[in-house]
């Protein structure tokens, strides 16, 4: 098994890698530059951080060259060229920041606004808008447009949760190129010519992939706007955490999108070697677990009580109990470090550790990204040797960490064992009745790693404070212990 | 130079009854010299031949026909495809129409011609879909040809196989450009493709692939047949031969004119075309189809109808159709009738033509009804300018040429329609 650590953070260039390729030398606004044969103009650029400003360009797309804003001038060529799908050739010169270029900038954005509606202060792409933020660098300049604009179509549901304001459309065609070559399923076209060009699905049909969310995130403006996240938050608001999405074993890269502690939306994070630049919708839209029915205090029997009695009731039941009839059930969704912290808790304690995991639901895995495992850290449970719950032994008394699935739990019943604590971050019919209920938090507000299918580690981080009264496992158990004097820890946990 | 009194080249058939029958085709000489000289000397030889010909690209660019041809690649193990652009919707042209109604036969023969010196075995005719007769006679021509023998398995009986299908065009102007033509026969939107790669590397089904127009392929049995040197007669030294004019517009004989390339234009509307109508004078003429920059009457004093002299006048051939207006016309409508065609007309792929040319359709709009400004003929100029070169395909250009050309010189029509109270009324929006 390899494992990898990838932070996610690493700076990785787009486009076409080719092995071997020599290296091409050209010029690009007065600085000598090396480029790998077969990079276009814009990425060369971008690799020395010369930014050309680009609408239909998409690393993990096809090239249409169709908004025109990446224009830039090469000598010896009597027309601007675009920047997307011109190869670097070797002595190239290359001229960003001419009169001209700057000129043909201004021109491609004044096209491109006078029928774009002026909705911003109502639009939810306000913030994160191409059109505005190339408005502000490269344009600036009044509109001189006074005639009607084109009126189309302000509120079309194309399906998958994916809503489409028509008007403010500049027809790059990123979300008609996702659906043709991502995820394959071709429901959106341009239809219509000219300046009434319009993105719709064939009649009768609905977008309906489950990865249609990513078309918003790719959309440079606000023409798609997501039913889930639309309205609920200005993004200037909105804090950005990475991590890795739970949803499955593929753990793709994501970031967590928050403010005061509420995850407003998860967006896909570039890793070439995990998901490239997608997410699916089941992932995308499993982030309500963190903002809901959420237990915030430890209870005994239903009623409120301090971390540290709650505590000293586990300790004193634990001593009352051999270590043999005693048994800890981890989940598939804890992080690596949690996971070794209670395989020491078990070594140390003397007693067995299970695992507990969420079913495989159908049909949602595919052959791209979702995994039939929808457990973000099966593989970190199976290199940890944690046993499956099938083994457990009649009339245990168990410590459940975030819960036990349906089947789980129903062989947990049939052997009569006997839930002593739990874990949770969530209620859940075990948290009704279990006696013991401790407060833990959510991926989102913790640090740690999960391994994902194919053995890669990776890091995620937290995103804000543990919500209400939780605390990390491991503060719980360093709790644990210290009351449990007999049995001293044999290592001290890294908290 | 006299025009000839015998149509040569590409129109002789024109006036015998039944001329689009294979009947009539063999009797007057077809599929017998050319295609013998064809098959009797290798690929190579008949691209020499035609590049000696001189022969240059009828659809509008001019483009030499030979050296187009020997850009296909060789041996890339590919197929490699003819498509004949018969998509001709150029405002003002019809002459391929009179070819695929007249003598479809001599296209097919062209056709046959083209295939053997680019060693391709399969043609499709993309034919403008509004074209009724002429999609039945070229249907017919096809069938009569399977059935001789001249098409299919072995052409001729020679060791050549060709299969030649049509494919209607939907009513797009655009796919008139060679690579959205490409797109639409293969069912996809008819949008341009950009370029590189050129369609002679990667074209059809992403193999090699040779356009031509209709009249380019209808010229090649006279080039065969008659030789190099026998073509070179009529036309100038850069524009050798002869090319079909489809003259519409205030002229008494309408219709299309076989001319020997370099031809007085202003010979051809007052002699050929039997002068304006109506007593009433010249005014502008279009000399290559909508989308090249007008003439002035002064400009047609001294115009010949070859590419170099338009290009001195400051226009282009383009595909020959000649638009007569007198001077009765009011240049802004007849600029606003042309713009209303390109906004309509854009696929819509790039921003420059799919918001430019609505724009200025716009503009010209309020001008014409509400009045317009001094301000807004520079606006025009300007919102042209940045059309032009900007996009994939020439469609901007197509547009921003004539609105550049027409404001140059034909101004006082535009200051005709300035508001009389000078306020703009632009002011009142912002």
């Amino acid at each position: 098994m390899i494992l990898e650590i990838t932070s996610g953070e690493q700076e990785v260039l787009p486009g076409p890698r080719l092995f071997n390729m020599a290296k091409i030398k050209l010029k690009i606004d007065d600085r000598e530059i090396e480029a790998e044969a077969g990079t276009t103009v814009l990425e060369a650029a971008k690799a020395v951080g010369i930014e050309i400003p680009h609408y239909c360009y998409h690393p993990g797309l096809s090239i249409d060259g169709n908004c025109r804003m990446c224009l830039v001038e090469i000598e010896k060529i009597p027309k601007p060229v675009i920047s997307c799908h011109t190869r670097v050739a070797e002595g190239m010169v290359v001229k960003t920041q001419t009169e001209n270029v700057k000129k043909m900038r201004n021109s491609v954005m004044e096209f491109l606004l006078i029928n774009h509606p002026l909705d911003c202060p109502t639009c939810d792409q306000a913030g994160e808008c191409r059109l505005q933020d190339y408005y502000m660098q490269y344009d600036r300049i009044a509109s001189r447009f006074a005639e009607e604009k084109v009126h189309k179509n302000k509120m079309v549901d194309l399906g998958a949760g994916v809503m489409l304001d028509q008007e403010r459309c500049i027809a790059c065609s990123r979300c008609v190129r996702f659906c043709n070559e991502v995820s394959k399923t071709g429901e959106l076209v341009l239809a219509n010519r000219g300046d009434h060009v319009t993105i719709t699905t064939f009649p009768g049909k609905k977008l309906s992939n489950p990865y249609a969310g990513n078309v918003v995130d790719i959309c440079p403006v606000g023409a798609l706007t997501s039913n889930e996240f639309r309205f609920k938050k200005r993004v200037w608001f909105l804090s950005k955490t990475e991590s890795v999405c739970t949803g499955c074993s593929r753990g793709c890269a994501i970031e967590i999108h928050f403010e005061a502690s509420k995850v407003y939306r998860l967006i896909p994070r570039f890793n070439p070697q995990v998901n490239s630049y997608w997410m699916c919708d089941e992932g995308r839209h499993g982030f309500h677990f963190v903002n809901e029915n959420r237990i915030l205090k430890p209870t005994k029997n239903g009623v409120e009580i301090s971390a540290s009695m709650a505590i000293s009731y586990l300790a004193g039941e634990i001593k009352n109990l051999s270590p043999a009839s005693l048994g800890i059930v981890a989940h598939a969704t804890l992080s690596n470090e949690v996971l070794s912290i209670l395989k020491e808790l078990g070594t140390s304690l003397g007693t067995q550790v299970f695992f507990s995991r969420n079913e495989p639901h159908n049909p949602l895995s595919d052959h791209f990204l979702m995994t039939k495992d929808k457990n973000p850290n099966q593989m970190g449970i199976n290199h940890m040797g944690f046993k499956p719950l099938s083994e457990l032994t009649q009339g245990q008394s168990l410590i459940v960490i975030n819960g036990l699935s349906k089947k789980d739990g129903e062989l947990v019943t049939q052997k009569k064992a006997k839930v002593i604590a739990l874990f949770s971050a969530n209620e859940s019919e075990l948290s009704k009745n279990c006696s013991l209920v401790f407060p833990i938090p959510t991926f989102a507000e913790q640090n740690g790693h999960f391994t994902n299918g194919d053995g890669l580690v990776q890091a995620f981080k937290a995103a804000f404070k543990p919500r209400g009264e939780s605390k990390e496992i491991g503060v719980y158990l360093h709790m644990l212990l210290a009351q449990l004097e007999d049995k001293k820890p044999r290592v001290a946990f890294g908290i | 130079m006299n025009a000839p009194k015998k149509q040569l080249v590409l129109t002789n058939r024109v006036g015998i009854p039944d001329s689009h029958t294979l009947a009539v085709y063999q009797k007057t000489g077809g599929y017998s010299k050319a295609l013998s000289k064809t098959f009797s000397q290798t690929p190579d030889g008949v691209i020499e031949e035609v590049k000696n010909s001189g022969l240059r690209g009828r659809g509008g660019a001019g483009f030499a026909c030979g050296m187009k041809w020997s850009f296909v690649p060789k041996n890339t193990g590919k197929p490699t495809y003819l498509c004949v652009n018969a998509d001709e919707s150029e405002p003002g042209t019809f002459k391929d129409r009179l070819l695929l109604e007249k003598d479809p036969h001599q296209l097919i023969e062209g056709i046959i011609i083209a295939c053997y010196a680019i060693n391709c075995h399969t043609a499709y005719i993309y034919i403008r879909g509004e074209f009724d007769l002429s999609y039945k006679r070229i249907h017919k021509a096809i069938e009569e040809a399977y059935a001789q023998g001249i098409l299919g398995k072995n052409v001729l009986g020679k060791n050549y196989a060709l299969n030649v299908y049509i494919h209607r065009g939907a009513g797009a102007y655009i796919c008139g450009e060679e690579t959205a033509l490409l797109e639409s026969i293969e069912e996809g939107k008819g949008q341009p493709r950009i370029k590189p790669p050129f369609p002679a590397v990667v074209g059809l089904f992403g193999c090699p692939t040779i356009i031509n127009n209709v009249e380019t392929l209808s010229a090649l049995p006279f080039i065969l047949s008659e030789g190099a040197t026998a073509y070179k007669k009529w036309g100038t030294e850069k524009s050798p031969g002869t090319k079909l004019f489809s003259v519409s517009g205030h002229i008494q004989k309408p219709g299309v004119y076989e001319l020997p390339l370099g031809y007085s234009l202003k010979k051809l509307i007052e002699e050929n075309c039997g002068g304006m109508t109506a007593g009433k004078k010249l005014k502008a003429v279009i000399p290559g189809g909508s989308s090249v920059p007008i003439l002035t009457a002064k400009d047609v004093e001294t115009m010949m109808l070859d590419y170099e002299s338009a290009i001195a006048h400051g226009s282009m051939l383009g595909s020959g159709g000649v638009i007569v207006m007198n001077e009765d016309v009011d240049m802004v409508w007849a600029l606003k009738n042309l713009t209303r065609f390109y906004a309509h007309e854009s696929c819509g792929q790039c921003t420059p033509c799919r918001e430019g040319t609505g724009w200025v359709d716009k503009i010209l709009y309020r001008m014409l009804h509400e009045g317009g400004t001094n301000e807004d003929l520079n606006l025009l100029t300007d919102i042209s300018h940045n059309m032009m070169g900007k996009t994939i395909c020439v469609l901007a250009d197509a547009m921003a040429m004539p609105v550049l050309s027409y404001i140059k010189k034909f101004p006082d029509d535009f200051r005709n329609h300035f508001r009389r109270t000078g306020s703009s009324p632009r002011a009142k929006v912002i």
